[in-house]
């Protein structure tokens, strides 16, 4: 290591150096080769992922193109302010974006509510063992069971057994429970990366465990969990397979004024019309598909901006 | 003439200049679920009724046949819209729930058997012949199969999912017995994927409600279909009107008849019945004869009547 003493602060003249330390030119002919060869490696590596990243993104514009070619002139205020009608030139979204809001709040506060609560127990206080390695293993696997099932959950439960009928808050209860388990792991994992010397910190000045978490722990992770929140808050909008089981209506021309009023919801209304035979209630459909993208686009700019605010505080 | 008289006479004139037919004094929701074939006409009904009585709240939904009953049959919603009869064991459910009720014809359908356009040899079909291509285990694979003048193409087969009310009434009618098919089919519970799979394949094969038909018939051939020796029949207004064509079927309601008691229910099925004939040629369907749509009135609320609690 002598040859490149004192060569630290000039890494050009480090390397000629190494360079003259070498052993014979065949060895270097060797490493040359082999250089040659993972150079090569790296750029096809790199163009086979931008080919991934590029037929992802083909897919998407391909869809969206079509869609808005097709929806695009249907998407007028009468579309917004209209109920549904079987003439598809005086056809409607209203009842199913009321509807959609309705869920939408309703979802959000229990999902937080619940979903953030057990992942606070879970991570924070509750003792491990086997009770929560249990539940752990029965969060993840719930987050892998088919929406339908939920669904079917939701009719036995909210609808009939606690007699709530087929009412907003039934349809909003059920999409709870689905994105239920999406948004715990997200808040544990979130709460997981807490630096554990935060923790320490607030016990060593006195702070009890809850103290800890309200005041250090949650606030340090809010910015993790609300990235899990507006995933699991997309996924919930756009479901229709519960909500259909759940009994949730096609036709309304009337929106929701109380949590117990029938609703209907944009992918319903979608999954309607684009099941009719008349190619105007297919265009409508691609309409109706705008909205929502549009609607959860708007929601989740606005939870990244409130997420931003708060990580710069 | 005391003030309330006054009060009621001008509302009565504020009723009239609104418009004769607005009636805001019915008040109350009216539930409907079922066939998402029977939708398009109740969805149509809802939104006429509502313009005569605003302050009643119809609601629509599409749960299919299947789902329709077994709510209806709990005594959850009011009206069931039905494309096949109601089942000895969902009729027996309803009985043990004290649900009793009275079955509506609303309007005509008839199941289309389609092929592509490019497919000319396939004149006609018979039941028979399509018994031997649908039924369970069918061994037949090529149109040659079926007839040994046909070509020796691969049949693609496209039909509805087993949730479907079509999927009921078509094997029921072509096998003997409902819920008997083959399964090696492309199925949906969507008819468009259907209507997209027949129209894009040369040599397939699918069935679906004429609706369907009638909006493609430009990529897509309906096969004329011929029972027990009869000349071989295509699907059209006159022939699943007259019952001409074998594959026709009715579009129910299934109306609970507790409910019918109150008036906004009443009023409903009156005036979805006598608008049917309209309201279904509307969206697409076969309407019934104008008398059969008297008959049904007399029948509903003969059958209201009847139902009536006694004191």
């Amino acid at each position: 290591m002598s040859q490149i003493e004192g060569t630290v602060d000039n890494p050009k003249r480090a390397l000629r150096e190494q360079d003259r330390s070498m052993p014979d030119k065949e060895n270097r002919a060797i490493f040359a080769v082999n250089a040659q060869r993972r150079k090569l490696k790296e750029q096809v590596f790199y163009y086979l992922i931008f080919l991934a990243t590029l037929s992802a993104l083909f897919v998407l514009v391909y869809l969206i193109g079509s869609i808005f070619s097709d929806g695009w002139p249907y998407l007028n205020w009468d579309f917004l302010t209209n109920f549904p009608s079987r003439f598809p030139a005086k056809a409607g979204f209203k009842s199913a974006i009321y509807g959609t809001a309705w869920l939408g709040c309703l979802t959000l506060f229990f999902s937080v509510l619940f979903g953030v609560g057990s992942a606070v127990y879970l991570q924070e206080l509750s003792a491990k063992g086997r009770l929560s390695s249990g539940i752990e293993l029965s969060i993840a696997t719930l987050a892998g069971v088919p929406s339908i099932i939920y669904g079917m959950l939701g009719l036995g439960i909210f609808v009939r057994f606690l007699a709530l009928g087929r009412s907003v808050l039934a349809g909003a209860l059920t999409l709870s429970l689905l994105i239920l388990p999406v948004i715990i792991i997200a808040s544990r994992e979130a709460l997981k990366s807490v630096p554990d010397s935060i923790r320490m910190g607030a016990f060593a000045l006195g702070a009890t465990r809850w103290q800890t978490v309200r005041d250090h722990v949650l606030p340090a992770a809010i910015p993790g969990i609300a990235t899990g929140v507006i995933l699991a808050m997309a996924r919930s909008i756009g479901e229709a397979a519960p909500l259909i089981l759940l009994g949730a209506l096609t036709y309304i021309a009337f929106v929701p004024e109380s949590v117990f009023d029938s609703f209907t919801a944009m992918p319903i209304q979608i999954f309607n019309w684009a099941s009719r035979p008349q190619a105007q209630f297919h265009d409508l459909a691609a309409a109706g598909i705008i909205v929502l993208l549009g609607f959860l686009l708007i929601c989740n700019s606005a939870a990244i901006i409130l997420r931003s605010r708060w990580r710069a505080k | 003439m005391n003030v309330s008289k006054i009060i009621a006479g001008l509302m009565a004139v504020s009723a009239a200049t609104t418009g004769w037919a607005v009636d805001k004094s019915l008040k109350g929701e009216v539930k409907l679920d079922g066939s998402s074939t029977v939708f398009p006409i109740a969805e149509a009904a809802a939104e006429e009724f509502q313009k005569e009585y605003p302050n009643v709240r119809v609601t629509v939904g599409l749960s299919g046949t299947g789902g329709g009953f077994k709510k209806f049959v709990a005594g959850e919603i009011d009206i069931s819209n039905a494309s096949r009869k109601i089942k000895d064991e969902e009729s027996k459910k309803a009985e043990g729930n004290k649900v009793a009720f009275v079955e509506l014809p609303l309007a005509n359908d008839g199941i289309s058997v389609v092929v592509n356009p490019q497919n000319k040899f396939v004149t006609s079909l018979t039941l028979e012949q399509l018994k031997a291509i649908w039924e369970p285990g069918s061994k037949v694979k090529t149109w040659k199969d079926v007839d040994p003048s046909w070509p020796a193409d691969a049949i693609k087969l496209y039909g509805p999912g087993s949730d479907s009310g079509t999927f009921d009434f078509f094997t029921e009618h072509v096998m003997g017995t409902a819920r008997l098919s083959r399964n090696d089919y492309n199925a949906s519970e969507d008819d468009n994927v259907l209507v997209t799979g027949v129209s894009r394949d040369k040599s397939a094969m699918g069935y679906f409600g004429f609706a369907y038909f009638v909006e493609n018939q430009k990529t897509l051939r309906a096969v004329p279909i011929s029972h027990k020796g009869q000349p071989p029949v295509l699907p059209s207004v006159e022939s699943i009107e007259k019952g001409t064509y074998s594959l026709a079927r009715p579009l129910l309601l299934y109306v609970n008849l507790k409910s019918a008691q109150r008036p906004e229910v009443k009023a409903f099925v009156e005036f979805i019945v006598k608008n049917g004939a309209k309201l279904s040629k509307e969206v697409g369907y076969v309407p019934l004869k104008e008398a059969v749509y008297t008959e049904t009135v007399k029948k509903f609320q003969g059958a209201v009547g009847s139902a009536k609690p006694s004191h």
